[in-house]
């Protein structure tokens, strides 16, 4: 009772990507079984946990609620798009050192949103880090650790950002 | 107060051991591991709470072969779940006693054609009357558990209450209640089983005690000890929740394995997880209590009464801890507590971090405030002036030993809240207000590690073994589920053994591999398991030096050089430990008297509301927390531990809150079954001050589940200081705050007119 499949490209994590897939089938669900990228996790599948963010078009969107077709010619960054050559992501580092991730599974779609919310905005007040990251639920650190990572890790982040700009002019 | 012994290791933040494989999205939790020709299993529960099974009809349109199907027909051990008590079905066997009570387990290689057949499964009931609160069964008008409803029943005395009433200046009486919560744990349960006629059974898992699945395992199975393997797959949060389910489940997945052929993976969805697995236990504790003039506690008498659910898993046991917390931190003369969890037919409600004490600790510590109130003391000095102190005996007549040091807590929370401050200030602004604000107190301890005899029975084995390839490898069923347990044993081992945090790793959790030092869980593996991994270090060292010839001072490499030599004249180099119980200690588990823990965490909680009086919502905008756990280990994962703790017991008291339906969860979603987000908690601000506790790993104490027990009163005592009104049960919604406070409010009008 195998559901009609069709061809599905995008850009993941810089690469580009085909899989063949039924066009309704969840992209959490092809990025886990098709593509065994398992860092991207479901904890509620309705689109309330935000343990499956992943960043679409530098959007934040919850993978559990986007079916597969919509990710046609998209580009799309998961946990595992990151940290670049084995060096982490600012994001990551601060976790690690301020005790940002504990059971560690709600850790992927957090570093998501909290990326996502530092490229938007490098420099981001308490009140912007609490709304920025209200989608992704935490149950085992109580957020303090989380939003002071974000914190330690806007200084660098923000600093890239700016020398990237730079750059670009 | 504050002693400092010089460590290298233990102290220091040093980074979580498994942190970079979860930052990366490299750490492998169960739904992200599979077997080759792996089948997914599917449950069919039970749609009433009571009653008894007169057919299952399986669609005949059903290719029916396709599947493996399992019933109670197919355990071919004992069909029995093995906790305290072995009441509970592995699968309904004739008769339900709950809704969401697994009947019929199927399973197939498409999980698609799974769902679709699970629809074709039609069972037949004969219903029978049940029973959903603590009161209906009570009144044992219908038995739905043994012979009277009564799951466990204690009865602690100490002293005379009876002879107290009548001298008393004040008896002041209150009644109050908790809800049910549920862990939301953002991974929900599952669990991969394999099984092989000749091997056994192999489960891998979500869970916190491989050793409990392994129990249940060998009698569902009815194999030998070797013939079952329980691994701990990365566990994506627990709070007690993945203590006793995973037994079940891992019996589901491995009997649907055994029916099949093939692997079966089950993992719950969340709307599952919610309806079928525990939750804490909702209770109702009554006080009476006697004081004099000057507000001393004279004689407290205390009936505490838990909602054990359809099964007794784990209620003795949290009954037992509810009650030995249920007088608080106060030294009194007489106290009688009188405790009984009840059978009603809803999911059996388990363990749940805090374990019963964050029930009895909210009766107690709002009571105070009532009390305070009706003798118009001061909240905070009422408790200073009956707080335990060295010496003094608990209910159990345990003599508090170690020193405590609560007054140096309550003045130091005092200074960093600036509470008399701000209680003026509210005082003063919340007349012109629609907001009105409030700050309120909790008092507590939380005592660690197993209740009474209960260490000396596990009885626990743990240590360290070096690998060929030059690694301390740590041995213990210990499992890490976010807490900090692969981290601060790491600690604890490099520093007993004088070598780098590197150069240690964690063995898998492995029933094959590693020993039984006992369930994760009681606060008890820093503090008991530390212990052990201390003195096994200490004594890997002592083995070396007798047949290793290793110096009193060495290097890295001379270590495990040494290590090659001992293993040259002596084989595997392996360092146990069994726990050896602090001396001095005395229970009786016949009159429940005696050290009923060894050592207890100190804490006082504070809380600062505001309560909308247009929305009637409530809101905690700041919270202070300050305790005294031992040594702490690691200063970041403790203070994540205790922001954590407190993040759930705010949610406890404010958003969390369980509908049942004819004992079935209702709001089984995270769409309705609210926890507080990123833009719901305050600043937590967490101050720790330590006294080593010396049978405690590097003199630590536990500290997991105490920053759960205070919030809920702290809050609720806050509200009452924010409006005037005193509520006496959680969770406190809008719609359970707005009949009081609306009411409270016409009535202040009316006497202003």
């Amino acid at each position: 009772m195998s559901a009609p499949v069709t061809t599905i490209k995008f850009k993941l994590n810089g690469n580009a990507c085909s899989v063949q897939a039924p066009p309704l089938k969840r992209l959490l669900d092809v990025l886990r079984e098709d593509l065994h990228l398992t860092g991207t996790k479901e904890g509620c599948g309705e689109g309330e946990c935000g343990s499956c963010s992943v960043r679409m078009n530098g959007e934040l969107v919850n993978s559990c609620l986007v079916p597969a077709l919509q990710a046609e010619g998209a580009e799309i960054q998961t946990v595992e798009g990151l940290a670049t050559d084995g060096t982490l992501h600012p994001i990551q580092q601060a976790f690690l050192e301020c005790g940002g991730a504990q059971c560690g599974i709600c850790t992927p779609g957090m570093l998501m949103a909290a990326a996502q919310l530092l490229e938007r905005n490098p420099h981001p007040t308490m009140a912007q880090i609490r709304e920025g990251l209200a989608g992704n639920l935490c149950r085992c650190t109580g957020f303090m650790r989380i939003f002071e990572s974000v914190l330690a890790a806007a200084t660098q982040v923000g600093d890239a950002e700016q020398g990237k700009a730079a750059n670009a002019r | 107060m504050t002693t400092k012994t010089t460590t290298r290791i233990v102290g220091a933040s040093v980074h979580r051991k498994e942190g970079v494989d979860k930052l990366l999205g490299r750490a492998r939790y169960i739904d992200d591991m599979e077997r080759e020709g792996m089948w997914y299993g599917t449950t069919i529960r039970s749609t009433i709470p009571r009653g008894t099974i007169l057919s299952i009809k399986f669609d005949e349109s059903i290719d029916w072969s396709e599947f493996a199907v399992v019933t109670a027909a197919d355990v071919p051990g004992e069909n029995r779940i093995q906790l305290i008590v072995a009441d509970q079905p592995c699968l309904a066997d004739g008769e339900v006693n709950h809704c969401d009570e697994a009947i019929v387990l199927l399973a197939h290689p498409d999980k698609h054609k799974l769902r679709k057949a699970a629809e074709g499964v039609r069972i037949e009931y004969e219903l029978l009357p049940a029973v959903f609160t603590i009161e209906e069964s009570e009144r044992q008008d219908q038995i739905v558990w043994g012979a009277e409803n009564l799951m466990k029943t204690f009865l602690l005395e100490k002293g005379d209450v009876d002879s107290v009433w009548a001298q008393a200046a004040h008896i002041i009486e209150g009644e109050y209640h908790t809800g049910a919560q549920e862990h939301l744990y953002i991974e929900n349960n599952g669990i991969i089983a394999e099984w092989d006629a000749e091997a056994g059974v192999t489960v891998w898992g979500s869970l916190q005690c491989p050793y409990y699945v392994h129990k249940t395992l060998i009698k569902v199975f009815h194999l030998p000890d070797e013939k079952v393997r329980v691994v701990q797959a990365e566990t994506g949060g627990a709070f007690g929740g993945k203590e006793d389910y995973p037994s079940t489940l891992a019996s589901h997945a491995a009997l649907l394995a055994m029916k099949s052929g093939h692997p079966v993976k089950m993992v719950y969805d969340r709307m599952e997880d919610l309806a079928a697995t525990t939750k804490r236990h909702p209770s109702r504790t009554r006080h009476r209590t006697a004081l004099d003039k000057d507000g001393k506690l004279l004689a407290m008498d205390i009936d505490f009464a838990t909602d054990g659910g359809a099964y007794a898993t784990l209620s003795s046991t949290v009954l037992s801890r509810g009650t030995l917390h249920a007088p608080g931190p106060y030294s009194c003369p007489n106290i009688r507590i009188r405790s009984n969890a009840w059978a009603t037919n809803t999911v059996p409600y388990g363990a749940f971090r805090g374990f019963g004490a964050p029930q009895s600790i909210f009766a107690i510590e709002r009571h105070m405030d009532e009390i305070a109130a009706t003798l118009s003391i001061d909240p905070v000095e009422l408790r200073r002036n009956n707080f335990l102190h060295q010496g003094d005996t608990t209910a159990t007549e345990q003599m508090m030993r170690e020193p405590i040091m609560m007054d140096q807590l309550l003045d130091r929370i005092l200074r960093e809240s600036d509470y008399y401050a701000r209680r003026e200030r509210f005082a003063k602004e919340n007349p012109n207000s629609s907001i009105k604000r409030g700050i309120g107190l909790a008092a507590f301890y939380h005592g660690s590690g197993f209740t009474g005899s209960g260490e000396r029975i596990l009885n626990s084995l743990a240590g360290m073994d070096v690998t060929p390839d030059g690694k301390v490898r740590v041995l213990v069923s210990n499992t890490e589920f976010g807490q900090g347990t692969n981290t601060v044993l790491t600690q604890v081992a490099a520093e007993a053994i004088g070598i780098d945090y590197d150069d240690i790793v964690m063995a898998a959790n492995d029933t094959a591999l590693v020993p039984n030092s006992g369930p994760t869980v009681a606060s008890r593996t820093v503090m008991v398991v530390g212990r052990l991994i201390e003195r096994a270090g200490k004594q890997l060292l002592s083995m070396l030096r007798e047949t290793a010839s290793l110096g009193e001072k060495f290097t890295r490499d001379e270590f495990f050089a040494a290590c090659e030599r001992y293993r040259a004249a002596k084989g595997e180099v392996v360092s146990l430990v069994r726990y050896e119980a602090p001396p001095g200690i005395f229970w009786d588990d016949q009159k429940y008297r005696g050290e009923a823990y060894p050592s207890y965490a100190w804490s006082i909680h504070m809380a600062q509301v505001a309560v909308d009086m247009v929305t009637f919502s409530a809101e905690v905008e700041e919270f202070w927390a300050v305790q005294e756990v031992g040594r702490v280990l690691n200063p970041v994962l403790a203070t994540g531990q205790i922001e954590g703790g407190i993040a759930q017991g705010i949610g406890y008291a404010l958003y969390e809150k369980v509908v049942l339906q004819n004992g079935h969860m209702a709001n089984n979603q995270m769409t309705n079954y609210i926890i507080p987000t990123a833009e719901d908690l305050p600043p937590i601000h967490v101050f720790f001050e330590e006294i080593p506790f010396q049978y405690g790993g590097y003199g630590a104490k536990g500290i997991g589940e105490l920053p759960h027990d205070g919030p809920a009163p702290a809050i609720v005592n806050a509200i009452k200081d924010a409006t005037g009104v005193s509520f006496h049960s959680i969770p406190l919604l809008p719609e359970e705050l707005f009949p009081a406070l609306a009411a409270h409010e016409a009535a202040t009008e009316q006497e202003v007119l």
